[in-house]
């Protein structure tokens, strides 16, 4: 496997990107959008993208993710797209009957600089009826940042204020899986906290089987409830990268004060979660939650001796990656590599934020933004590890170097059922660390000599 | 039909109609269809860009090549690992399938070009894996920003000494992923094809054209054609090399499987090198028995004649028991296709040597000629959607060109085998009254399928879900829901098999739960019983 990768050296590259550890922005504001109760996203662009995108939210989460395309030609392409989209939002309207038509954009008509405002403010729509935009050049940033621009734009272009508080407050989930959501739900709930998840893919891309295909499952935020969102009392914004901007929207557009966390991954930023929603509800943490901190606590010392000193590599999206930094360090495990394709925000000062919590040395980790596979494969192969942690690209390295791998983050397009598995709260840290014994207790299993099998471990 | 196209408003109702044709073979004159046609915007289309079509596609299996996608980062994860052209490493060691490689375009590349990026990311490419080729790939915005991408692969060459090839397969050329195919094919017939003259040790040789490898398929087949003692000079692409594919022109015959992708280097090849070509396939057991006689007798030697014969009776003989046990669990069920611009009609071939009958069959890309056959080619008229699509015009090549029959024999050819340059379509093999839809989208697939009801529909990732969650088994015909191979006798089993399986999965008993069709709780309501 990957028989190609130079093994003797690592090659800094400043031109050539290699199995990136990021995609395009324009898939991240489709599963936003799709977060929004009726909402058809649209991609206003040539219709390549959108089929690309749409494969891969169905890879990832095995179900359908529709959406439709201004499908450009080489004219538009040259002219402008506009009479592309007034076509597509009346056949959208006209055949696939949406509240909203959610518009981003790609590098094409960001390029040719398309004035999607200038469009739509043109554009019929029919009564009731909506089509909001927002901008995702594929050359800036990555699928963190479509997400993030995506779930901004419902804010900008929906949320009002009547000046009668709500007192619900907004949350943002992060580019996370519905189980996520769900789990997260769950700890408002049990604060008793009024809230919005916005967006919220629950009962989305996680719809059961009924035997009836629905175009626009039972999930997603109510569009009233996006609506009210001008009058919510405050956000909570769960993740820097994909969650911050939106709440930020809320602020400027509203003034509505928001508290940006880390995504609640493992014990430490799942407290600071929970320490947040405490101080705003005015209201002491539920008996359960503390049971289930405490379970999850218990397994951790039950566990060490497998994890601890074992040395991780971990890649994905920033928010994802810096909540398993955080959790591995919990474990006593050793972060020896960190990276993430996405560039923008301070990666490396969030990176050195969680070591130093830990009072780990900076210098026993290597860290990078703007990484690629083949970077940290290269890096893999001079300092060898002991378990991979993230999306489904790491299984080449992990075959490669004989490295067991436990899939978290996005995409995992090669395993079923994960999406319906939580990441974050103190269940998603148990779950994890759960997968990450197994995998290295398989691998003692697998590989020690046959006298040295242990029937209790 | 008409049932479904009444909902539409009369624009979309105009340009749809001619999309979609009920097959009546007792018309005295010969149906058409509309095809290749600039996509609707807002119809939930299935289809991909110019970009898939040719990098995606055509290039990527290529595995002694590296393949730089030049643009933002999207187009190059995306066909990272998605389409299953499998690889291994050839002589040389070298398989770069696994990995994909891009300029990762940013902002200020936009602004200010990124040629020098190229550049420097192909010097980086060579120093990392001295492949036999570099091909740029070309994405959206390197068309509009004016990159010249020819220029930075001639500069790239003369300056590292390893062939630089660049591709305009910009997303936005064309209709659909079509264009992209005859990008390729163009800068493969100019750049790379005819170039090295060692000619084949066998006495039989082919090139298979327009076969991919998914999921092994063109393992299975050259399996097949080695056992026949017929040598494999190049396959374009799946598991295919540039080294191969110089030496292409050596070859006595071409074998065309997929003809939408590549029907443009058969033909190219046919004119600079006097090769012949036949349309072969060998997706389905009839047909693959077909395509392999159709080989034979081309060659017109006995010994291969009887040989081809051989393998046939034994391939049979070792399959026979497995294909009797699929028959009988497929029989008589029905089936709508809708995959890109080939497997809905190779695949027909297959279902009905398992006695399952297509109701609906359609093609995301085809043209016509897919459709209706290679006669109706002269007939069709390039729009101004595909008009740039350069078409290169090829002169025997001196030296490197070769009449292998007299024109008397090949007219001969062309009567006795029906496939001899000639592609009769898709409609011919269609029942009357079934249903041929081009360039399908999700209203109609809901509609046809309500309509229809096939037990099973055949189709791509984007429609799986959706149809499933209908209650509808649906089976991948690009991917084949990572299975296969399916080519081949081996490959007919294999497709039997998973059809069968997921047709006969316990849980689609499950679906509805028991208290929908029986009271879980006793009692009265308001008095009542």
């Amino acid at each position: 496997m990957l028989e190609a990768t130079p093994r003797d050296s690592v090659m800094e590259r400043h031109a050539l990107v290699a199995n990136p550890a990021k995609t395009c922005q324009p898939v991240g504001a489709v599963y936003a959008a799709l977060g929004v109760h009726g909402v058809m996203p649209h991609s206003h662009g040539s219709q390549g993208c959108i089929a690309f995108h749409r494969m891969f939210l169905t890879r990832h989460f095995k179900e359908p993710a529709m959406a439709s395309t201004s499908a450009f030609t080489e004219g538009a392409s040259v002219f402008g797209g506009g009479a592309n989209l007034k076509t597509a939002v009346k056949n959208i309207f006209d055949i696939y009957d949406p509240d909203v038509i959610a518009v981003h954009t790609t590098c094409l008509s960001e390029t040719i600089g398309d004035d999607l405002h200038a469009f739509v403010s043109a554009i019929e729509v029919p009564e009731g009826k909506r089509v909001i935009y927002c901008s995702t050049p594929s050359c800036v940033g990555s699928h963190v940042t479509g997400f993030s621009a995506m779930a901004a734009g419902f804010v900008e272009h929906m949320a009002e204020k009547t000046g009668e508080p709500t007192g619900k407050v907004m949350v943002v989930p992060g580019f996370v899986n519905p189980a996520d959501m769900r789990e997260t739900k769950k700890y408002l709930e049990a604060f008793g906290i009024d809230y919005t998840m916005m967006p919220d893919t629950t009962g989305v891309m996680d719809a059961p089987m009924t035997g009836t295909f629905e175009l626009y499952p039972k999930g997603g935020t109510p569009l009233a409830e996006v609506e009210a969102l001008g009058d919510a009392a405050y956000s909570f914004a769960l993740g820097t990268w994909a969650s911050a901007g939106c709440a930020n929207a809320l602020k400027r557009k509203h003034g509505v004060d928001f508290a940006e966390l880390g995504l609640p991954i493992g014990v430490g930023a799942t407290d600071d979660f929970v320490m947040a929603l405490a101080r705003h509800a005015d209201h002491r943490v539920p008996e359960a939650l503390e049971v289930e901190r405490g379970q999850l606590v218990d397994c951790m010392i039950d566990a060490h001796q497998y994890l601890d000193g074992k040395r991780v590599a971990i890649c994905g999206d920033p928010d994802t990656v810096i909540g398993l930094v955080r959790f591995v360090l919990e474990c006593g495990m050793v972060p020896a590599f960190v990276g993430t394709g996405t560039p923008g925000g301070d990666f490396a000062g969030a990176v050195e934020a969680v070591l130093d919590e830990a009072g780990f040395d900076r210098a026993a980790c290597w860290y990078k933004a703007e990484t690629d596979y083949f970077e940290m494969h290269q890096r893999i192969i001079q300092e060898p590890v002991d378990l991979l942690l993230g999306p489904s690209l790491w299984k080449q390295i992990a075959k490669a170097e004989d490295v067991p791998l436990v899939r978290c983050g996005f995409p995992v397009i090669d395993r079923y059922v994960h999406p319906y598995i939580p990441l974050v709260g103190y269940k998603g840290a148990l779950q994890l660390l759960q997968r990450m014994a197994d995998a290295l207790m398989d691998r003692q299993d697998r590989d020690c000599e046959d006298c040295d099998l242990e029937f209790v471990m | 039909m008409d049932k479904v196209l009444d909902q539409y408003e009369a624009k979309v109702y105009k340009n749809r109609k001619k999309h979609m044709v009920t097959v009546d073979h007792t018309l005295e004159t010969p149906q058409e269809i509309a095809a290749n046609v600039r996509t609707v915007p807002g119809m939930l289309t299935h289809r991909g860009c110019c970009f898939a079509g040719c990098k995606g596609v055509v290039v990527g299996p290529l595995k002694d090549a590296l393949a730089i996608v030049h643009g933002p980062i999207g187009c190059s994860f995306y066909t990272w690992g998605t389409r299953r052209h499998k690889a291994r490493a050839g002589e040389d060691g070298l398989n770069l399938v696994p990995y994909t490689f891009s300029t990762d375009m940013r902002e200020t590349d936009i602004v200010f070009g990124g040629e020098k990026k190229l550049m420097a990311a192909i010097e980086e490419g060579i120093e990392l894996f001295h492949p036999n080729a570099v091909m740029i790939c070309s994405t959206c915005p390197v068309g509009l920003i004016g990159d010249d991408i020819h220029a930075v692969a001639a500069r790239a060459e003369e300056k590292f000494g390893v062939k630089c090839i660049a591709f305009s397969c910009e997303g936005y050329k064309g209709v659909s992923q079509s264009a992209g195919h005859h990008i390729a094919s163009n800068q493969f017939i100019r750049r790379v094809i005819g170039e090295d003259d060692t000619p084949p040790t066998g006495k039989y040789s082919v090139n298979v054209l327009g076969e991919y490898n998914i999921g092994g398929d063109g393992w299975e087949t050259e399996r097949l054609l080695r056992r026949c003692g017929i040598e494999v000079v190049s396959v374009m692409t799946g598991d295919g090399s540039v080294a191969d594919m110089r030496r292409a022109h050596t070859a006595g015959l071409n074998l065309v499987q997929c003809h939408r992708s590549i029907n443009y280097i058969a033909e190219m090849m046919n004119t600079q090198y006097g090769i012949d070509w036949i349309k072969v396939n060998f997706v389905g057991v009839n047909a693959t028995c077909k395509s392999l006689r159709a080989i034979a007798q081309y060659f017109g030697d006995a010994a291969l004649v009887d040989r081809v014969e051989a393998v046939i009776i034994d391939e049979m003989e070792i399959i026979d028991e497995d294909l009797q046990y699929y028959r009988g669990k497929l029989k008589g069920k029905t089936a709508a296709l809708y995959v890109g611009g080939s497997r809905s009609h190779h695949y027909q071939q297959l279902l009905r040597d398992f006695g399952v009958s297509t109701v609906l069959a359609g093609y995301e890309f085809a043209h016509r000629d897919d459709y209706e056959g290679r006669e109706v080619k002269d007939s069709i008229k390039i729009d101004a959607d595909n008009k740039n699509i350069e078409n290169i015009t090829v002169a025997p090549v001196d030296g490197k060109y070769h009449v292998r029959f007299s024109p008397e024999k090949l007219e001969e050819l062309k009567r006795d085998i029906d496939v001899f340059e000639y592609y009769g379509g898709m409609i011919k093999e269609m029942g009357n009254g079934t249903l041929m839809v081009d360039d399908l989208n999700h209203f109609e697939t809901e509609e046809f399928v309500k309509m229809l009801k096939p037990d099973v529909f055949f189709s791509g990732i984007k429609d799986k879900f959706v149809l499933q969650k209908g209650g509808i088994l649906s089976r991948q015909l690009h991917s084949y829901d990572y299975q296969g191979p399916y080519a081949g006798f081996r490959g007919a089993v294999n497709f039997g098999h998973d059809l069968v399986m997921g047709l006969y999965t316990p849980v689609w008993s499950k679906v509805v739960p028991p208290w929908r069709t029986e009271p879980a709780l006793a009692g009265t309501i308001g008095g009542e019983e």
